[in-house]
This record gives structure tokens, C-alpha cells and sequence, in this order.
């Protein structure tokens, strides 16, 4: 077992390839290409769910007295019955909708997928620093998945008490009806917060240890920075959601009373607590997304990017804020209201931070010359749409505001403008973009723009109204929202809301059909078909185990495009020409 | 359709809604430059064959200006805010003699103790009714408001009212009603199945007219 020695001693292994099994290059691999794509399929996988449940409650907003639901006749009685979803079931596809799409597809995807994948490449390094620890992490998410779907099919069914498993709901079968659904899923969040922590301190040594010569931290793409952090921030947060889940545990199932008040717990401590963690969570679901974004932004637009210090500087700052704003989700919680004031000031901040960064990328597109290529146009929607998830986030931080629009529809507008207009909008963008670097192979350029154009309309189309049936005052996790005097007169908004969101739904299977089809028929792409200057693109496509034929020297700044001293092309790549002098990046 | 804001029928509701159009006006603002920005850039920096770009790393110049212009308004809304907040909730400005109403939430229904023609809580003469809640026009209320089972929300959107209900404490809420009518009260926080109807009836009086209901109200009981 020669690779099991080299790999332990860290050192390269190059030129093993063909000494390995099937099992051991494909399934239980150690190569962080291997782990980054095995995590790609699987959270592609869970975003499709996590967009079914949300079909299925869609239909439920928009026809509640129709029943009549497609296909329901292959649903268990439990859930829908005689064409009409129930509402215990109703409760079930909220919460796993949002517990699936954080937790098993666009986190993952975010980090499991893409740190996995670049910082290795991206630094000029043969591996991770923890090869197995980096097995273990996508290994750990496979037992997570599993329960997670099992929990539907439970007595009582899933979890029902919203992805925030709000105590004591989440903590008392005897008034919900769910019991073991809610411990799977709780289960299922242990293993996550183990996958991710594994993951995380492997990011973090691999950044802090391995970068290759002349690989200084000013010289780091963005994407790496952001990474970076997000693994911090992992690293942080996820041990108190992993704690906190097991006190809940106890809560239901051994007699503890943490949360529970008859026994002298704290329903607010649990609050305290998830947002401890959801707050940085929030965070990490948008860093990385950040990152790419920056990188497509730069390369697509043919410039360096704009204030790369300031984009490093306000993403350390947001890591740092992140931590002290949680209580701005508890507002109207029964907190004290003066602690509230606290709150707001550290939240207002926070958005300082973002608005920079928009600006800066704004920036970068300035008197560029724009490629407007499937990637580029993800990540300029990206620019446009967490715009404006930021923008709506400032009314909820002003508290007398927030007093009114908290828990309504504003809010699930507010969070789908930032996670999937944001956080999502930048992974179709990172798919198309680092497609050709994993697979070999370009994407369909055509079919990719049509999956933007029209993810790009639907999306508007499901999740701006929402801001008006908020102000309205629909309040979320509703089953009907039909019997309520305040709420006549949004049926034909919530219809429209639903149709669009079909559509969205189906543009879906538009990118995944071109996800296979170009694994076979796509364009050839070669080393670096997007004539783009960091270490990825300097080896070959797909890289072979080991990623360098001989360690890349390091001479550049991540971003030089368009520089003045290079004539014959418009990009200098980190690792070439040490004669020519690039600024450190970010002075002037 | 019919995207707006519920009629305001609260004396607190006034300065929220102000703050709502002004925080409206501000981000539209911020709204129009950023969108259209990126829609110029698009259509003026389109890629050309030949062309090359802008070769630049940033200007600390800018970096200062729109650091500090964002900070500077929300430095400004976060005083007005932290302010009006204060006002609405803090606990120093709780009306001193307000009639007071006990609130109590449980799956999946609201149960309202009134004080009785004493107009004080905990006397003989206070009864419960579910589902209900009256109350006078022009007058300090507040609630006393706790749940039994899990959290609920009460929320009254004309009144732009909303607490959570917490099991294991007692929150108190006050509001002002400036007209009379009819709203409901709303579960605004996910409860377990029912939620979605746990929805009680809000009647709004005047003065007079709330005595006698509750004159009435205490012989049935009584009875
Ligand atoms: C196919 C597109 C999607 C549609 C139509 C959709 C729709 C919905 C709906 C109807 C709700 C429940 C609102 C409520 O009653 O509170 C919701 C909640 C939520 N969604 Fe989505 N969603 C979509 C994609 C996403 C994505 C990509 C994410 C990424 C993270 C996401 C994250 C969430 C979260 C965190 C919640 C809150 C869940 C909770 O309150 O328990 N959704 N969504
Ligand atoms: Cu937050
Ligand atoms: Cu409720």
C-alpha cells in the first residue's frame, strides 16, 4: 500500500494512478478532485429534492381548497389525502425544504464541492494536508442524507417544526405528533456538523501550509480567501448547532429540560443558541459565493479585480461581525428590547461591509471588456440579486420595522434574494466556469445561456411578489392563508408566485441535462480555455492525480488581466514571466 | 393585487409605516444606481474583438467614498431606528395606567382574560373568553402575554402589533388603537398542525360600548 504511506507522510504521488483499484480511486478516494465531484452529484441531487418539496408546497399556497394534487395518489395517506396534502405534511415540506436546502445542497456545495476542489489547485499544491480526514467528510454526509430521506417515511413523519427547530416544538412529540422524524433529522445534523468540521480544519491547514512558492496571502485568489474564512467561520459556529442539537435530543427523548420551561429550561436559550450558529451559518452560505464571484467577475470582465485588499478587508470584517448580530433574529422574541438595540447597531454595520463589496464589483466591471459567457452572466446576476437581498435586509434591521414584517412573506423573499438569487446564482456560475477544469469539457454555451435567461426571469417572477404579499402581511409557514380578513385579495399573486415557480423548477432540469450531455458531447476545452491567469488553469484539464507535473513558482498577483507590460495576450498567469513587475495587489 | 401595507389603525403604527416609506425611498434610491449601473456596464463594456481593458487595481480614493457615504446613512437610519424602538418598546415608556388584558396562547387558540368592570386583572369579577378580544378606542392597552404549550406570535397586522408568546414567561405589550373596527389576531410564529387558523377576532370599541359588552359579558359569565 505504497499511496497510503505517501499520502500519510504528505508527500506527492504522483504517477500511482494506475496502482489503484476502482473502489479506491472512484468511491472511497482520497484525491480532493475525486471527493469535490462525489459532492457535486450528491448536493445536485439534494437541490432537486429540496426544489420538489417546494413544488409541492407551492401548489398548497396557491389552490388550497382545490385538492386535486398532481400525482397524489402515489403519496401515503399520511400525507396527502384524497388529493389534498395535509397539513402535518405541509409542515414537514417547510421544514425539510429549507433543512434540505441548507443543509445538504448549497452548503455542501458551497464548501464540500469547491473548497475541496480549489484550494489545492488554487495554491499550487498536490493535495489536501488531511487526504482521509477529507474522505471522512464527504463520507460523513452520506449517513446524513440517508436519514434525512428515511425521516419522511417515520410514523409521524419528518421534522415539522421549521428548519430553525424552534424549542418547544421541536422538543415535545405530544404536541406535534412527530417523534423519531424529528430525531433523524437532528441525527442527520450531528454528522453534517461532523463532515463540515472535518472539512473545515482541513481547509485551513492545507491554506495556512501548503501554499506554493511565492504564494503570499496578498496573492491568494479570492476564492480562497473567501474559503478560507468560510472554514473558520465552520469551525466556530457548527460544534455549537452540534451541541445544541444534542441537548435537544435529550430534551425529547431522555427527560432533560434545557429548553422545555416546566422543568426550568429556556425556550429562548435555544434561540440564543441556533442563531449563534445560524447567524455565522447565514454567512458561510454567502462567503464562498463571494469568492467565485470575484474570480468570474475579474476573469470575465478582463480587468484585475477592483480593491482586492478591500474585498479582503470586508469579508474579515463580516466574519468578524457575523458572530456578534445573532439576537437581530429574535427581535420579537420575548429578548429584552434593550439587548435589541445592541442588536441593530451591530446588524446596520454588517451591511457596510457588503455594500463595499458591491461596489468594488462593480468596479471590476468598469471599462472592462466584458465576456458575457454563461459564467460571466451567473455571477453579474449574482451582483444584481444579492443587491437586492441586501437592500430589503436593511428594513428588517431597523427594529421598529422589523416589528411588522418579521415572520411574513418579506422574509422568505428577503432570504431567497441572498440564497439562491446570491448563493445559487454564483454556483451555476462556479458550474459553468470550473466545469471545463474538472470534466474536460466545456459546457454547452447556448442551453447555458437559456438556463440563465430564464432562471433569471422565473426567479424574479416567484420571489419579488413575495416582498408584496409580505407587506400585505401573509405570515410565512402558512397551510392557507385563504381564511384570513387581511389576507383577501393576494390569491392571484400567490397563483402567479406559483407558476413561476413551476418554471423555475423545470429550468432546473435544462442545466442538468446540459451537466451530462457535455460530460460526453461537450467542446474539448483544453488547459485553460478562459485564458485566465490563477495556477487552476495552468495544468492540465482534467489535472491528474497529484495535479503538477512540477510545483508552480508563484511570481503574480491572482487577477492580472490587461496588463500594460504584456502585448501579445490580456492575461499573465501567477506562475510565468518573473521579468515582468505586477503591483502587489490592491496598491496603486 | 394588491401589494401595500394594511390600513394603519395605531397610534405606534405611524412612525413604523413613516420609517417603512422612508427606508423604501432610501434603498430605492440605492436600488436604481446599483441595477442600472450593472445594465450600463453591461451594454457599454461589452466585450469587442480587439478591444483591451481598463488596466486598474482599485483607487483608495473610491474605496474611502463608498465606505464612508453607506455608513454615514446607515449610521443615521440605526439612531432613528434604535430611537423609535425605544419608544415603542422599551421598557421605561410601558403607559403607567393602562388597562391591562391577560393573553394567553395555546394550541390553537387564544384565550383572553378581561379585567372586569374594576378594569383591574386579578379581582373576582375578571373572566376569560376565547377567540375574542375587545378592547376600547383611545386607550393604553396592554397585554400580559403567555403561551401554554410551544411559542406562538400574537400579531395584529392593522395595529402593527406583533410579540411572540413564549412558554415560561410573561411579556408585556402595549398599543393604542385610534379607531374603532374589526381585525383578527394572527399566529405569526409556526405552532404545530393548526397553526394556520389559530386566528381570534379583534373588536375594537368605544369607550362606552366596550363598558356595556363587558357588563354584559360578566352577568353571562356569572350566570
Ligand atoms: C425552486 C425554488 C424555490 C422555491 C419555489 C422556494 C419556496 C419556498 C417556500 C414557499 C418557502 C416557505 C415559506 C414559508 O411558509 O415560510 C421557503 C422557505 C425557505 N427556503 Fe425556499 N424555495 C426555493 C429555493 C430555495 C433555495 C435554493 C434555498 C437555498 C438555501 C432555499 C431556502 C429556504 C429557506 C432557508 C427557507 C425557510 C424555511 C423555514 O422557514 O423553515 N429555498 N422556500
Ligand atoms: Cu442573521
Ligand atoms: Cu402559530
Amino acid at each position: 500500500m505504497a499511496t497510503i504511506v505517501a499520502e500519510a507522510t504528505g508527500q506527492a504521488i504522483l504517477h500511482e494512478e494506475h496502482e489503484q483499484s476502482f473502489l479506491r480511486k472512484y468511491i472511497f478516494s482520497t484525491d480532493h478532485k475525486v471527493i469535490a465531484i462525489q459532492f457535486l452529484i450528491y448536493t445536485l441531487f439534494f437541490l432537486m429534492i429540496g426544489g420538489l418539496l417546494a413544488m409541492l408546497m407551492r401548489y398548497q399556497i396557491a389552490w388550497p381548497a382545490r385538492g386535486e394534487l398532481p400525482l397524489g395518489g402515489i403519496f401515503p395517506e399520511t400525507m396527502v389525502a384524497s388529493g389534498y396534502i395535509l397539513p402535518e405534511f405541509y409542515n414537514a415540506l417547510v421544514t425539510m425544504h429549507g433543512s434540505v436546502m441548507v443543509f445538504l445542497a448549497i452548503m455542501p456545495m458551497l464548501v464540500g464541492v469547491w473548497a475541496n476542489y480549489l484550494i489545492p489547485l488554487q495554491l499550487g499544491t498536490h493535495d489536501m494536508a488531511f487526504p482521509r480526514l477529507n474522505m471522512l467528510s464527504f463520507w460523513a454526509m452520506v449517513p446524513a442524507g440517508i436519514l434525512t430521506l428515511a425521516s419522511f417515511f417515520v410514523l409521524g413523519g419528518a421534522a415539522g417544526a421549521g428548519w430553525t427547530l424552534y424549542a418547544p416544538l421541536s422538543a415535545r412529540p405530544d404536541l406535534t405528533g412527530v417523534g423519531l422524524g424529528q430525531i433523524l433529522w437532528l441525527v442527520a445534523l450531528v454528522f453534517i456538523g461532523l463532515s463540515s468540521i472535518l472539512g473545515s480544519v482541513n481547509y485551513i491547514t492545507t491554506t495556512i501550509n501548503m501554499r506554493a512558492p511565492g504564494m503570499t496571502w496578498m496573492r491568494m485568489p479570492l476564492t480562497i480567501w473567501s474559503l478560507f474564512i468560510t472554514a473558520i467561520l465552520a469551525l466556530l459556529a457548527m460544534p455549537v448547532l452540534s451541541a445544541a442539537g444534542i441537548m435537544l435530543i435529550f430534551d425529547q427523548t431522555i427527560g432533560t429540560s434545557f429548553f422545555l420551561p416546566e422543568g426550568g429550561g429556556q425556550p429562548l436559550l435555544w434561540q440564543h443558541l441556533f442563531w449563534f450558529f445560524g447567524h455565522p451559518e447565514v454567512y458561510i452560505l454567502i462567503l464562498p459565493a463571494m469568492g467565485f464571484t470575484s474570480e468570474i467577475l475579474s476573469v470575465g470582465s478582463r480587468k484585475p479585480v477592483f480593491g482586492y485588499k478591500a474585498m479582503v478587508l470586508a469579508l474579515v470584517s463580516i466574519a468578524f461581525l457575523g458572530f456578534i448580530v445573532w439576537g437581530h433574529h429574535m427581535f420579537q422574541s420575548g429578548m429584552n428590547p434593550t439587548l435589541g438595540l445592541a442588536f441593530t447597531v451591530s446588524t446596520l454595520f454588517i451591511a457596510v461591509p457588503s455594500a463595499i463589496k458591491t461596489f468594488n464589483w462593480m468596479g471590476t466591471m468598469w471599462r472592462g471588456n466584458l465576456q458575457l459567457h454563461s459564467a460571466m452572466l451567473f455571477a453579474i446576476g449574482f451582483v444584481a440579486m444579492f443587491a437586492i437581498g441586501g437592500l430589503s435586509g436593511v428594513f428588517m434591521a431597523s427594529t421598529p420595522v422589523d416589528i411588522y414584517i418579521h415572520d411574513t412573506y418579506f422574509i422568505v423573499a428577503h432570504i431567497h434574494y441572498v440564497l439562491f438569487g446570491g448563493s445559487l446564482f454564483a454556483l451555476f456560475g462556479a458550474i459553468y466556469f470550473w466545469y471545463p477544469k474538472m470534466f474536460g469539457r466545456l459546457m454547452n454555451e447556448t442551453m447555458g445561456k437559456i438556463h440563465f435567461w430564464l432562471t433569471f426571469v422565473f426567479f424574479n417572477l416567484v420571489f419579488f411578489p413575495m416582498h408584496g404579499v409580505g407587506m400585505v402581511g401573509m405570515m410565512r409557514r402558512i397551510y392557507d392563508s385563504t381564511g384570513y380578513a387581511h389576507l383577501q385579495g393576494i390569491e392571484d399573486t400567490n397563483a402567479l408566485i406559483t407558476w413561476a415557480a413551476f418554471g423555475l423548477f423545470a429550468s432546473g432540469f435544462l442545466f442538468a441535462f446540459n451537466f451530462f450531455w457535455s460530460l460526453k458531447k461537450g467542446k474539448k476545452a483544453g488547459a485553460n480555455p478562459w485564458n485566465a491567469t490563477t495556477l487552476e488553469w495552468q495544468t492540465p484539464s482534467p489535472p491528474k492525480h497529484g495535479n503538477w507535473e512540477e510545483v508552480p513558482v508563484v511570481y503574480h498577483g491572482p487577477h492580472e488581466y490587461s496588463h500594460p507590460d504584456v502585448e501579445d495576450k490580456d492575461w499573465l498567469a501567477q506562475n510565468e514571466r518573473p521579468d515582468v513587475v505586477s503591483p502587489a495587489a490592491g496598491s496603486h | 393585487m394588491d401589494w401595500a401595507l394594511p390600513p394603519n389603525y395605531s397610534t405606534f403604527g405611524v412612525v413604523i409605516d413613516q420609517l417603512f416609506w422612508i427606508i423604501l425611498v432610501i434603498t430605492g434610491i440605492a436600488f436604481l444606481l446599483v441595477e442600472g449601473g450593472i445594465l450600463w456596464f453591461c451594454i457599454k463594456y461589452r466585450g469587442r474583438e480587439g478591444a483591451r481593458a481598463h488596466y486598474t487595481h482599485g483607487s483608495n480614493k473610491v474605496e474611502i467614498i463608498w465606505t464612508v457615504i453607506p455608513a454615514i446613512i446607515i449610521a443615521i437610519l440605526g439612531v432613528y431606528s434604535a430611537a423609535v424602538w425605544q419608544d415603542i418598546k422599551g421598557a421605561s415608556n410601558r403607559p403607567a395606567d393602562a388597562l391591562e388584558f391577560l393573553v394567553v396562547g395555546k394550541q390553537f387558540e387564544w384565550n383572553i382574560t378581561y379585567p372586569g368592570m374594576d378594569r383591574t386583572l386579578g379581582t373576582a369579577d375578571d373572566f376569560t373568553v376565547l377567540n375574542q378580544f375587545h378592547f376600547p378606542v383611545n386607550e393604553d392597552i396592554t397585554i400580559l402575554l403567555e403561551s401554554e404549550d410551544v411559542i406562538h406570535s400574537f400579531f395584529i397586522p392593522e395595529l402593527r402589533v406583533k410579540q411572540d408568546a413564549v412558554p415560561g414567561m410573561t411579556i408585556p405589550v402595549w398599543f393604542d388603537a385610534t379607531q374603532t373596527g374589526n381585525f383578527e389576531i394572527a399566529c405569526a410564529e409556526l405552532c404545530g398542525l393548526g397553526h394556520y387558523y389559530m386566528m381570534a377576532s379583534v373588536t375594537v370599541h368605544s369607550a362606552a360600548d366596550f363598558d356595556a359588552w363587558q357588563a354584559s359579558r360578566a352577568t353571562e359569565t356569572a350566570q
